[in-house]
């Protein structure tokens, strides 16, 4: 089993340590609960280091991105950044990302933890005839999520920096207790606030000087929480090597104009299902659980929880395309009874 | 972990209290700790009749949902309707306000559950 470089930060914490995606990951430290409110009222940090990164350079750099993932590269300018996805060549997808363009022929790509080697060698299958070098720099970064309203105000007493007046998806290089990192005003919980590149031996510091300044650390549990409340999708659940984008809210993300790996197959796929939040009353929805609509088989739950900010049922699921509608009734079978359940818009709660 | 000496226990996490004839069932200390905030609890019918081991309630907490088991046969006659407001009891107070449901049993089929001592035994080694 492998471990991050704040492994022994999370022992010291007393954390509760589960094996995730190949890594010994902490799961909680004190409650999902109250982890996941200190997210969405002051400002909570996740050690990400699990995830992927892998650099794209060189001059065809950017005709290789855009070939590779669905969104348009041409688009982001250096010090942007952008979320994405790569599809396969039946229509389905083999990953989704965040790219961030670092330089003006350099990008780095983070990946899921679960990925590595796959993304790994699909980029490298597909590289030939693009003037691109890829490095799979996972070892080389640990990676710190700093989220919440509080989280930039937070980071911006630790660093001489200008932290404050960057926008959302902005990246950039800084110092951070004195330690150089890069910046990037991106997230996974919803809220403001930033992801730090950091060196793993560099970790520790950033993680502890984080600490004294009472940001809560907060485990994968809260991290999935956050991430449903927040409507976005995780890999392995909502999208997977077989599932389309076009059938999920995310839809936005293929921008058909341009050439890409696998467009035709990608844009012939007919939507017989489509992604979408369900709100559920009396009971919590779990992923794999049916869905039906008077009796009969309509779906399937790809994740689902107790959403503390709500408390209440809430999930995502696969329904037949005619039952997608904002605000038509289902039920989902939670343990053999019918549970009554909504398609309500995402993300869940309101967020800023 | 705190596993009071007067209950006795089951492998699969309950504790009983015997009151007369009547068992009064929860999950133990170190069970709340290892499910994490519980928020939704599924409690038995009053009137239903269990064999000893059936699954009868369910706990759910934010992670996962877990089968709760009749430690013994008998009868449910009460169960503790605060918990549908305030799950939460579950954590808080695990063997006091946090009880699920009391059975008329047997009681001689309690003195063969486990003790404090072989609970913590059990508990500690997983």
């Amino acid at each position: 089993m492998k471990t991050t470089p704040l492994h022994q930060a999370h022992l010291a914490l007393g954390a509760k340590m589960v094996p995730f995606a190949g890594y010994e990951m902490p799961i909680q430290y004190t409650s999902i609960t109250s982890e996941h409110l200190a997210v969405r009222g002051l400002a909570g940090m996740f050690d990400v280091s699990h995830m992927g990164e892998f650099w794209i350079r060189g001059p065809g750099a950017l005709s290789f991105l855009q070939f590779v993932t669905l969104n348009d590269v041409s688009k982001l300018k250096v010090g942007r950044a952008q979320y994405s996805m790569l599809p396969n060549e039946r229509g389905g997808l083999v990953d989704d990302i965040y790219i961030y363009r670092t330089g003006e022929t350099e990008y780095l790509m983070v990946v899921n933890a679960a990925n590595i080697e796959k993304d790994w060698a699909h980029l490298n299958s597909l590289r030939a005839g693009f003037e691109v070098e890829l490095e799979n720099a996972s070892d080389f970064f640990a990676l710190i999520a700093v989220q919440g309203p509080q989280a930039v105000g937070v980071l911006q007493k630790l660093s001489d920096t200008d932290l404050t007046s960057r926008k959302k998806n902005d990246t950039f290089m800084g110092k951070l207790v004195g330690k150089w990192v890069r910046f990037a005003r991106t997230g996974y919980t919803g809220e403001d606030g930033y992801e730090v590149f950091v060196a793993p031996d560099e970790a520790r510091v950033v993680w502890d000087a984080m600490l004294g300044a009472e940001v809560t650390p907060c485990g994968l549990g809260a991290r999935d929480t956050l991430r449903l409340e927040a409507g976005f999708p995780l890999y392995g659940h909502e999208l997977t090597d077989e599932t389309s984008p076009l059938c999920t809210p995310f839809s936005w993300v293929v921008k058909s104009h341009k050439e890409f790996h696998g467009k035709e197959a990608l844009l012939k796929n007919p939507c017989e299902r489509q992604l979408v939040g369900l709100q559920v009353e009396g009971g919590i929805p779990r992923e794999g659980y049916r869905v039906l609509k008077e009796g009969r088989e309509v779906g399937f739950l790809t994740s689902g929880t107790h959403s503390p900010m709500l408390k209440k049922g809430i999930g995502m699921a696969y329904v037949k395309s005619d039952l997608a509608a904002l605000g038509t009734s289902l039920d989902v079978e939670i343990r053999g009874r019918m549970a009554a359940a909504t398609v309500v818009e995402m993300p869940f709660v309101k967020l800023q | 972990m705190n596993y009071p000496s007067e209950l006795k226990y089951t492998k699969s996490h309950e504790w009983v209290r015997l009151e007369g004839d009547v068992a009064v069932v929860g999950i133990t200390d170190f069970a709340q700790d290892a499910l994490g905030d519980v928020v939704f609890v599924e409690l038995p019918q009053v009137g239903k009749v269990a064999e000893a081991g059936a699954a009868v309630a369910v706990v759910e907490s934010v992670k996962t949902a877990s089968d709760i088991y009749a430690p013994v046969a008998g009868e449910i006659i009460e169960v503790n309707a605060a918990l549908g407001d305030k799950p939460e009891l579950l954590n808080q107070s695990p063997y006091g306000e946090g009880w699920l449901f009391k059975m008329k049993v047997n009681p001689a089929d309690v003195e063969g559950l486990l003790s404090a001592a072989d609970y913590q035994a059990v508990a500690e080694s997983q």
